[in-house]
């Protein structure tokens, strides 16, 4: 172990020393994405590690040392890491976890906080905690992000999203089992090379990617089928990570839907938007605005590119872009509202129904505090002008139980079922 | 083949099982029963039946009901979701029908068929179904038929909690024991299921039309159907409750197979299909209790040694002691020598009479000591308890004592190093940490974890079992399910989906006391390093009587506890032993006489004194002592308590309320009395008084406002103070305004004493709740602002208002010059007030309770009256914020702080903590994400300074009895350690 050094507010700070001996932990939201992510930091000499833990591991690890009325995703969070570091796999001493800070007034801008609380109680004092973050919060000289790198996490984002997309589309009418999958990781897997061998990761080879990647995916046969088909929206991590839905996918796979999940990067446009929308509102630093909506533009043009590449291909459903779907919620919710997925929330259930999907899953931890807004605060609304949306939202909780929520999505799945019989 | 057509449906609820057999359009046979967990084994039953009816005739069938889903798996049947069934049978028989209610034992639908589809099951934390009614009539102690007989007459309705079965239990408990008649109770119980049906399932849409009822509980309890209809106003033609309704979901299923499956002929291979074992649903289980019963003697022999001594009235003379514990739910009474041995003690049940119960007590051991020739003389009594007060005046007991004292001072008795003493009753669970022999922190459970230990006798009822003989079936149970810690309610469900899974009785009682044990301790105590609870640990309570339970803590955390045999007296005993060691020359208790013709008399009202309108008991006795209950102030017993006239509370409510100049005006603006305008309506009323605008104010909040609005609210897990916003633009709404104003506000104004200055996203986003789900053609501006920063304001009012109304640039510069004043001057006063009542406290020596608030928390409706418990405890009552307009000092914490209401109380409890005579306590809207956070840094805050944390969570719920224990074990504690601590400087200047 390598001598602590304490920044001003009492927390360990990541060194350059640290980088070149400790493991770093990761709890895995999204696979494909952070497959890639880790993958960029592996390669900048870190050695990152994705926990992939089940639900009932670390459950109760997180019931012991976060407040139960905090909410799930934090209770998850603090419960993997604790969990992996009692787990005998890890040496405490070398090891540092890194999770990701989005700021904002919602709890979650706190879980790194309670993170670092809940590590003191349990024992484990020397542990850094590495918060990944655009906002420029807490440095470590061990953890730095420069403009490059951030390209290339955009990239690996992007990327995911379209893997994922394309995945979903393809997995529940292809005629071979498993070819999506097995197509989805032979593309990780290529895009991993890439960035090892290549210093080449700008538009026009993402442009080449996709246009790959796309023609790929048009190539698994496929059969024609009509299916239910379901889009989750909801809080990030619930929405995103298996272990937090109790495998809400693989559940909604089974029973012969397709699922339509929305990507990453119309979050991280969202947030980044926010910055610019709070400025306009509320006044503030004129040249931070500028940087931002040049960032903004930065994110929207790689996001008009996979979009274009998309419409080329025809076969495949292309979702909107972010400028589009904002324009859609206008009349619904104001773009003042930006805690947790704040309006982006909303403008993707509209999104969904505009483009078909009328069977929507709104999935949030216990007592979501933006939930209660722009959830199920904005459902009667979307409602009364979209009759045919069929609608729930499920709370998840280390106490709700799966027979429960599965019972509603089933509900869900039965009037869908009709609807799809009538059209 | 063709002319013979049976149709089987089969509904497997979470409580019931129900079956409807078609013979083409008619039901030939049809069964409605109780599974009592036995899905599977009730199920067969059910098939080996009909198999006899069918006599090899082919037959189609389908599943369906919450536990159907795994019978349907299993025996690989056709499964149809429960509210769809619904849908298909209404359908068919019923054309008209706009909306469908269908109560069962665990789930509440509601369909909308109508004007859009629209079909919802309750969310996870919701009450108001079958095994609701089901418990709450065994805490009544009535049979089903009998609950609805009593409902049925009614005199009254009592408000009580309808967001869960815990809370509305703990609404229950208190109105038990202010001795409310059970056919009122029993009503209200109905009205509370009503309630939360259409607050949670409707969630903002509107029931009308031709409305049906359904399922179970709505077919059987007449009353409750009675409170649906008048709740929802409907007429006779409208209110439609059919034949077979409890039948309806079966029927549903049954209709459903006639397309969607094949023919079977052959019951046999279904029924093998379910008698197969599953393997893998035992994923979830903990490790057993106790292995074998070797290992259970050992235990047993451990436990044995603390035993107090016993002995006979009859070979006793000399003093004697009495304690009384008057419990939430029990009555505990102890009589002992001068050598601590116990002579007689008693363990009653209350019924709600716990007068009556104290008084039969009493003159059956004071007939032993008479009969048994005088020889013992009792010298003091003490009492403790919620009964406290009234078995004081009742009796004339000599002391009254706070319930963690009186606990205390028995597990003291056991083991004078004590330092954790954990009391797991009926209702509550206390606990408190020692350090140097003084009390350092208390615990309490909040209403949501409440009711654990009556959970479990209500569950063992249910069962056909006493409490003790089905926990005892867990003591060697193999395979222990895990059921969560959450609340009673998720543990109810989870038992559920653990009979679903096949999880045996054992098994599940063992569960049972290991969530108990876990609630305790991750909930309620909050444990994370077990090991700082203590070294010598006491528990009590009558839910440790069980050996399960105390196995169960034990094991969880790794270590002995000392259980005295006595667990479930230790409240009583405890004032014994403070009666003894207080002894007077003679005790003031009635003597038999007194008591053979002590007669008293019950009656209820409501007090009108204040807004509070608290439901009174009024006890008259028969030497013309009057003694009043259920109130908050002391206004009754002891008369207004006048030198203590602090209440900051108050005065910044009454601030608040005569904002508004009183001078009419042609235009007008109506402002919502809600959420941050308990603080931010002066800047805004001299906004637009300034504007020539008279304000009017939405009506104050009060339960019948919450019910006006209640409608709308789309989410039922909100906090309280967010859902009452609905009632309060709903009542401006009605008035006659130009436009309603209710701005959205990200940012509230930076105070310099956090990282950041933001509201909560409800208090910042709801008025984007209200454009959403209240309907009106009335003008409702909702816009964001943000108020810090002056120049920005004016220019961005300008931009708002003048899209409203005609407006000039320099009268918006005027109006917020004024807004701006108002609002400092507003602080000001605020400042002004506390430091007079800082001085008043000082110089008369009274301890100061700041409450760690938000500024909706003076609104009397959400604080239920708190402020005034705290004043008739002879405090100078002040808040947070008001501590930190004063002080502005920024404080170091551990978690990111950036909400500045929150930011407020870290600042006060900076303050609070450096002065004896000051002291907090934080107050919780259910719902409030963010005290999840504040709530431990508060506590951290508070104890590294050697003070107490106390928080009382609370929401529509009216319950104040843990209210007035927490806030009676803080002063008493607060009294204890003053006596313990060298004077520090205390005086503010």
């Amino acid at each position: 172990m390598h001598n602590l050094t304490y920044s001003e507010d009492e927390r360990i700070i990541f060194t350059k020393e640290m980088k070149k001996t400790y493991k770093i932990l990761i709890p895995n939201m999204l696979p494909t994405h952070f497959e890639l992510l880790k993958n960029i930091l592996n390669l900048e000499g870190f050695n990152c590690d994705l926990l992939n833990y089940e639900n009932s591991k670390i459950v109760e690890e997180g019931l012991k040392y976060t407040n139960n009325d905090m909410c799930y995703p934090c209770l998850l969070v603090v419960g993997q890491f604790i969990y992996a570091l009692k787990s005998g796999n890890y040496d405490v001493n070398k090891t540092a976890l890194l999770i990701t800070q989005t700021g904002g007034g919602c709890r979650a801008s706190n879980y790194i906080y309670i993170l670092r609380k809940a590590l003191k109680k349990a024992g484990f004092f020397k542990v850094p905690v590495i918060s990944l973050n655009l906002s420029n919060l807490e440095k470590n000289p061990g953890f730095k992000l420069n403009l490059k790198l951030i390209k290339k996490f955009i990239s690996a984002l992007i990327y995911g999203d379209l893997l994922m997309d394309l995945y979903n589309q393809t997995k529940p009418y292809e005629k071979i089992k498993g070819s999506s999958e097995e197509l989805k990781k032979k593309w990780t897997e290529k895009l991993i090379m890439q960035y090892k061998t290549s210093t080449n990761f700008g538009k026009k080879i993402m442009t080449k990617n996709f246009n790959s990647i796309i023609s790929d995916f048009s190539k698994i046969e496929i059969i024609k089928l009509k299916k239910v088909k379901v889009g989750i929206v909801g809080e990030i991590y619930v929405k995103y990570a298996s272990n937090a839905n109790n495998n809400i996918e693989d559940f909604l796979y089974n029973e012969n839907t397709e699922v339509i999940v929305p990507g990453i990067l119309n979050f991280i446009i969202f947030k980044v938007d926010n910055r610019i929308v709070d400025i306009e509102l509320y006044g503030g630093n004129q040249f931070k605005k500028y940087i931002y909506i040049k960032f903004k533009r930065y994110l929207e043009s790689l996001q008009q590119i996979l979009i274009n590449t998309m419409k080329k291909h025809k076969q495949f459903s292309v979702f909107e872009s972010f400028e589009e779907i904002k324009k859609e919620v206008k009349p619904y919710i104001s773009y003042g509202v930006k805690m947790g997925e704040g309006w982006l929330l909303t403008a993707e259930i509209l999104e969904l129904v505009k483009s078909g999907v009328k069977n929507i899953i709104c999935v949030q931890p216990f007592g979501c505090l933006p939930n209660h807004i722009v959830g199920k605060g904005m459902i009667r609304k979307i409602l009364s002008k979209h009759s045919d949306v069929n609608f729930a939202a499920i709370d998840y909780d280390p106490g709700a139980t799966k027979v429960n929520q599965e019972n509603r999505i089933k509900l869900i799945l039965a009037s869908a079922r009709e609807n799809l019989n009538k059209t | 083949m063709k002319d013979v057509n049976f149709k089987i449906g089969l509904d497997v609820g979470s409580t019931t099982i129900k079956c409807v057999v078609l013979k083409d359009e008619e039901i030939v046979f049809k069964c409605y029963e109780r599974h009592k967990s036995l899905v599977v084994e009730k199920t067969i039953e059910l098939l080996l039946k009909i198999e006899k009816i069918l006599e090899n005739k082919p037959f189609k069938i389908a599943i369906t009901g919450s536990a159907g889903l795994g019978i349907s798996k299993k025996a690989n049947l056709e499964f149809i979701q429960e509210v769809y069934a619904t849908k298909i049978a209404s359908l068919k028989y019923f054309k008209d029908v706009d909306v469908i209610i269908e109560l069962g034992g665990e789930d509440a639908k509601i369909l909308f068929l109508t004007n859009g589809t629209e079909i919802r099951m309750n969310g996870s934390c919701a009450g108001g179904t079958g095994a609701f009614i089901d418990q709450m009539a065994a805490l009544l102690k009535l049979s089903l038929k009998e609950f609805n007989e009593y409902a049925l007459k009614h005199e009254k309705i009592y408000t009580i909690a309808s967001r869960c079965g815990v809370f509305a239990k703990s609404d229950i408990q208190s109105l038990i024991n202010q001795g409310a008649a059970k056919k009122d109770l029993a009503a209200s119980i109905f009205q509370a299921v009503v309630n939360q049906t259409i607050v949670g399932l409707a969630q903002g849409r509107e029931i009308k039309g031709k409305v049906m009822f359904l399922g179970g509980p709505l077919t059987f309890f007449e009353e409750l159907r009675n409170r649906f209809k008048e709740t929802l106003k409907l007429s006779e033609e409208n209110f439609i409750f059919p034949k077979n309704s409890e039948f309806f979901v079966a029927l549903g299923a049954s209709i459903f197979s006639s397309h969607g499956t094949t023919f079977k002929t052959d019951f046999k291979s279904i029924i093998k299909k379910l008698k197969e074992k599953n393997e893998d649903n035992f994923k979830n289980s903990l490790p057993p209790l106790f292995k074998n019963e070797d290992e259970y003697k050992i235990f047993l022999k451990e436990h044995k040694k603390l035993d107090v001594k016993f002995e006979e009235i009859e070979n006793y003379s000399g003093d004697a002691f009495l304690g009384i514990d008057a419990g939430s739910t029990t009555t505990k009474i102890v009589l002992i020598t001068e050598n601590y041995e116990i002579l007689y003690y008693k363990y009653l049940s209350n019924n709600g009479e716990v007068l009556l119960i104290v008084l039969n007590s009493l003159k059956e051991v004071l007939t032993k000591i008479k009969d048994s020739g005088n020889k013992i003389k009792i010298k003091a009594a003490a009492v403790t308890g919620y009964g406290e007060d009234l078995i004081r005046n009742a009796f004339s007991v000599d002391f009254g004592l706070v319930e963690t004292l009186a606990h205390l001072t028995a597990a003291r008795f056991f083991v004078p190093e004590v330092d954790f003493v954990i009391d797991i009753g009926g209702q509550d669970i206390k606990c408190f940490k020692l350090k140097n022999k003084a009390i350092d922190s208390i615990f309490l459970n909040e209403a949501c974890s409440s009711g654990c230990g009556s959970f479990l006798e209500t569950f063992a009822k249910t069962l056909g079992f006493s409490i003790s003989s089905f926990v005892e079936k867990g003591l060697f149970a193999k395979n222990p399910v895990d059921l969560g810690s959450r609340c009673t309610v998720f543990m109810n469900s989870s038992v559920k989906q653990a009979q679903k899974d096949g999880a045996s009785l054992e098994d599940i009682s063992a569960g049972l006391s290991i969530s108990i044990v876990k609630n305790a301790l991750y909930k309620v105590i909050r444990a994370k390093d077990k090991t700082k609870l203590g070294k010598n640990i006491v528990v009590q309570g009558g839910t440790f009587l069980n050996d399960a339970v105390l196995k169960a803590f034990e094991d969880e955390l790794n270590l002995k506890v000392t259980r005295p045999s006595i667990a479930g007296l230790m409240g009583a005993f405890g004032c014994a032993i403070y009666a003894k060691e207080n002894s007077l020359e003679n005790s003031t208790i009635l003597n038999l006489e007194d008591l053979t013709n002590f007669k008293y008399e019950t009656n209820f009202t409501k007090c009108n004194h204040c807004q509070n309108k608290c439901n009174l008991t009024v006890h008259k006795f028969l030497n013309g002592k009057i003694y009043v209950s259920g109130n908050r102030c002391d206004y009754y017993n002891k008369g207004l308590v006048k030198n203590s006239n602090f209440n900051i509370v108050e005065f910044k409510y009454n601030l608040i309320l005569n904002t508004p100049k009183k001078i009419k005006r042609t235009r007008k603006v109506g402002i919502p009395l809600v959420l941050n305008m308990y603080e931010n309506l002066p800047f805004w009323a001299s906004f637009f008084e300034s504007l020539n605008f008279e304000v009017v104010l939405s009506d104050e909040s009060n339960r019948k406002l919450y019910e006006l609005g209640q409608a709308s609210i789309p989410s039922d897990t909100a906090c309280y103070p967010a859902k009452l916003v609905h009632g309060h633009i709903e009542s401006l709404l009605k008035k006659d305004v130009e436009f309603i104003f209710y701005p959205s506000m990200t940012y509230n104004f930076n105070e310099n004493i956090s990282d950041n200055f933001y509201n909560c996203p409800l208090v910042a986003y709801y008025p984007e709740v209200i454009k959403s789900n209240i309907k009106t053609n009335k003008k409702i501006i909702i816009e964001n602002i943000g108020l810090n920063n002056v120049n920005y304001f004016e220019k961005t009012a300008f931009k708002i208002f003048n899209k409203y109304f005609k407006v000039t640039k320099a009268e918006i510069k005027k109006a917020a010059k004024n807004a701006y004043y108002a609002h400092n001057k507003y602080k000001e006063k605020i400042i002004n007030y506390a430091k007079n009542a800082i001085k008043f406290a000082n110089e008369n020596n009274k301890n100061i309770i700041v409450i760690a608030d938000k500024p909706y928390h003076i609104d009397p409706e959400i604080n239920h009256g708190v402020d005034k418990l705290i004043i008739a405890n002879d405090c100078v009552l002040l808040t947070a914020d008001a501590i930190s307009f004063l002080t502005k000092e920024k404080v170091k914490t551990k978690i990111l702080n950036q909400w500045s209401y929150h930011a407020r109380i870290y600042t006060a409890a900076k303050f609070v903590a450096k002065f004896n005579n000051m002291n907090m306590l934080h107050l919780v809207s259910f719902g409030c994400g963010i005290d999840a956070i504040t709530t431990d840094e508060l506590r951290s805050i508070l104890e590294e300074n050697g003070k107490l944390y106390t928080y009382i969570k609370i929401d529509e719920i009216n319950n104040l009895a843990t209210v007035k224990l927490r806030i009676k074990s803080m002063l008493a504690a607060i009294e204890e350690t003053k006596k313990l601590k060298t004077k520090k400087e205390h005086v503010y200047a």
